[in-house]
């Protein structure tokens, strides 16, 4: 533990994610059990400034996991370390290990192309690529050798019907362009994008902030179908929204040097009516953040 | 209704809006700046017309007669085809094109997408200094080191032969250099910096989140050039080419060093040509005003003035689509 570490001895305390089921009858799990993803003392900076300080997590299959918290606390920061987009950013560095189905993905061996299809990601502003909306779909398995049309026409179908857009494009799917979409649809557009690449995660970095009410409602009903097949992590400013749809939070804040942590780790329902920690309280009910 | 404004004018309120305008000065400075501008646009539209059509209505030149391959303004009855020119235009900045396109794009890739920040601060200088080469300094070098070169390495005839089929393609030696190609490689190092600055604003205005997007899907860097940024920046880029393809075609003093400037027809790059502004700058000094001379160099002008107005009209074509898409 580096010596200008100031915050409060008791937030360092790491909690193990549990089970919504376990953790209602107070069990832990331990990390042998149903693991997808795992971070050990994760911390990232960007040259000198320390982002994230000392994130340890695990993450259950086919859950959602929020993470919640003030700007500034690193949730983005610590999302993009599960698909190593920080490796884009220059200058910055992640310490620690981050393991999916237990391999280490900061291990500079992994392909952080094959890692990136595995855990797909899904940004704060609707992305989707100046091209019709059938090849915005198939963008990625294209570039990954798919070129047989049928097999393409299918994916694209069936990414387009589980992203819940596929009744809305279905009669223009060649001739419009994602561009034309409403920012809903631009959306869940780019949600079928990610679905189509067949990946075991979704990253969400805020997917509804720049969305309107009932957009947002799509989107996070979308977001708890997904959760049958897909392990989902979504990054959140909307305290609601992750009470309705995540089975854990993970609420962040930061250090007095700036730098962010983990507070608190748990069963979203524990979080948010009976948390351990009193920032994580202050937080929920809106006394600071 | 008709109480108020009767009260307005008892007033004389209505007269004073007129009264700021009169003193309304900057914008009047302003207005009459741009309506200058196009007013000299419009009267040297009009002036390049009236004289470029003198060949026709006062020489009694038939139209069709420009569209013939030979250029013989001195014979006894003239021949005032300026085909040649034409043809030779086209070609030379063809020419110059093929070869700079594929190095100014690539350049601009490079200093988007590539380039560590240090090697930006190199490359960016460089092609300002580029811009600001003079033109004669480009046709100087070309005299003194290019066509010497190309006239010293391929003397002899070019011929590929293929086995079987025997020889498929053949043409001249550099018989003394100066030629179509002399005239296309200088003229594709001048134009190098505008293709390559306003493409690398074309890539630039491409949102960085299409590029994160993309990578974020498991795309390598090169799928994500040349699958999502070439497209997405094309019709920027096709600008970029239209905006070389008029400077080239309007580039005189360096093509005139090396092309040697024979009146031919373009029949092989290792041969001399002359283009439509080669041919204006060598012979306007030689011309009296108003002979039917120096009206076809006047009509020569006019078709310059078409080239360069319909490949405006074609960037703002492009442009309009791009906005549509």
């Amino acid at each position: 533990m580096p010596a200008t570490a100031v915050y409060p001895e008791p937030l360092l305390r790491r909690v193990e994610v549990a089970a919504p089921v376990a953790a209602a009858a107070g069990e832990a799990v331990t990390q042998t059990g149903d693991v997808k993803i795992a971070t050990e003392h994760v911390s990232i900076s960007y040259s000198e400034k320390v982002a994230v300080r000392d994130v340890s997590l695990t993450v259950q299959p086919r859950s959602i996991l929020a993470l919640i918290g003030p700007s500034g606390s690193g949730k983005s920061t610590f999302l993009r370390c599960f698909n190593r987009m920080n490796d884009l950013i220059p200058g910055a560095s992640v310490k620690g290990e981050v393991c999916l189905d237990g391999e280490n993905v900061m291990d500079p061996q992994v392909s952080v192309v094959e890692l990136r299809r595995r855990v797909g990601m899904v940004f704060q502003r609707p992305n989707p690529f100046p091209m019709s909306i059938y090849e915005n779909v198939a963008y990625g398995p294209r570039r990954r050798g798919q070129n047989d049309r049928r097999k393409l026409d299918e994916l694209v179908e069936t990414s387009l019907k589980r992203a819940a857009l596929w009744d809305e494009v279905k009669d223009d799917l060649r001739r419009k362009s994602g561009l034309a979409l409403s920012g809903g649809q631009q959306q869940r557009l780019c949600i079928a994008r990610v679905l189509a690449t067949d990946p075991d995660v979704i990253l969400m970095d805020e997917p509804a902030s720049a969305l309107d009410p009932v957009s947002t409602l799509r989107i996070e009903e979308l977001m708890r179908e997904l959760r049958e097949a897909y392990t989902i992590v979504i990054v959140t400013h909307n305290m609601q929204q992750a009470a309705r749809v995540s089975d854990v939070t993970a609420f962040f804040t930061m250090a007095e040097d700036r730098a962010g942590y983990l507070v608190e780790v748990g069963p979203t329902g524990q979080i948010f009516t009976r948390p351990t920690e009193r920032l994580t309280e202050d937080y929920i009910s809106g006394r600071f953040g | 209704m008709a109480q108020l404004t009767n009260a307005f004018e008892a007033t004389g309120l209505r007269a004073k809006p007129g009264l700021m305008e009169r003193i309304d000065l900057p914008r009047r400075v302003v207005f009459l700046a741009a309506a200058s501008m196009i007013a000299i646009v419009a009267l040297l539209l009009a002036f390049i017309f009236w004289q470029g059509i003198q060949l026709f209505v006062k020489d009694g030149q038939p139209i069709g007669a420009i569209f013939d391959s030979t250029w013989n303004p001195l014979a006894d009855t003239p021949e005032f085809g300026i085909l040649p020119f034409i043809l030779g235009t086209l070609v030379v900045t063809a020419g110059a094109l093929l070869i700079s396109t594929p190095l100014s794009v690539g350049v601009a890739l490079f200093l988007s997408e590539v380039a560590p920040n240090w090697a930006k601060s190199v490359v960016q200088p460089a092609l300002e200094i580029f811009v600001g080469i003079p033109s004669v300094v480009w046709g100087w070098l070309g005299i003194t080191v290019l066509v010497p070169w190309l006239s010293d390495t391929f003397p002899n005839k070019i011929a590929i032969s293929m086995p079987l089929v025997g020889q498929v393609f053949s043409m001249p030696g550099f018989l003394t250099g100066f030629s179509w190609l002399a005239g296309s490689l200088v003229l594709s190092i001048m134009v190098l910096p505008t293709i390559t600055s306003v493409s690398y604003d074309a890539f630039r205005a491409v949102p960085q989140e299409l590029r994160t997007g993309s990578l974020a899907l498991g795309t390598t860097r090169w799928q994500t050039i040349r699958h999502l940024l070439i497209p997405s920046a094309l019709s920027g880029v096709l600008t970029a080419v239209v905006l070389g393809m008029t400077r080239a075609a309007g580039e005189a003093l360096a093509v005139q060093m090396v092309i040697g400037n024979s009146p031919t027809l373009p029949a092989a790059i290792t041969q001399p040509v002359t283009t439509l502004t080669s041919q204006i700058t060598l012979d306007m000094g030689n011309t009296v005003f108003g002979e039917p001379w120096q009206d076809a160099l006047w009509t020569m002008s006019l078709v310059l003035l078409i080239i360069s107005v319909s490949s405006v009209v074609l960037v703002r074509l492009i442009n309009k689509r791009r906005i549509g898409q």
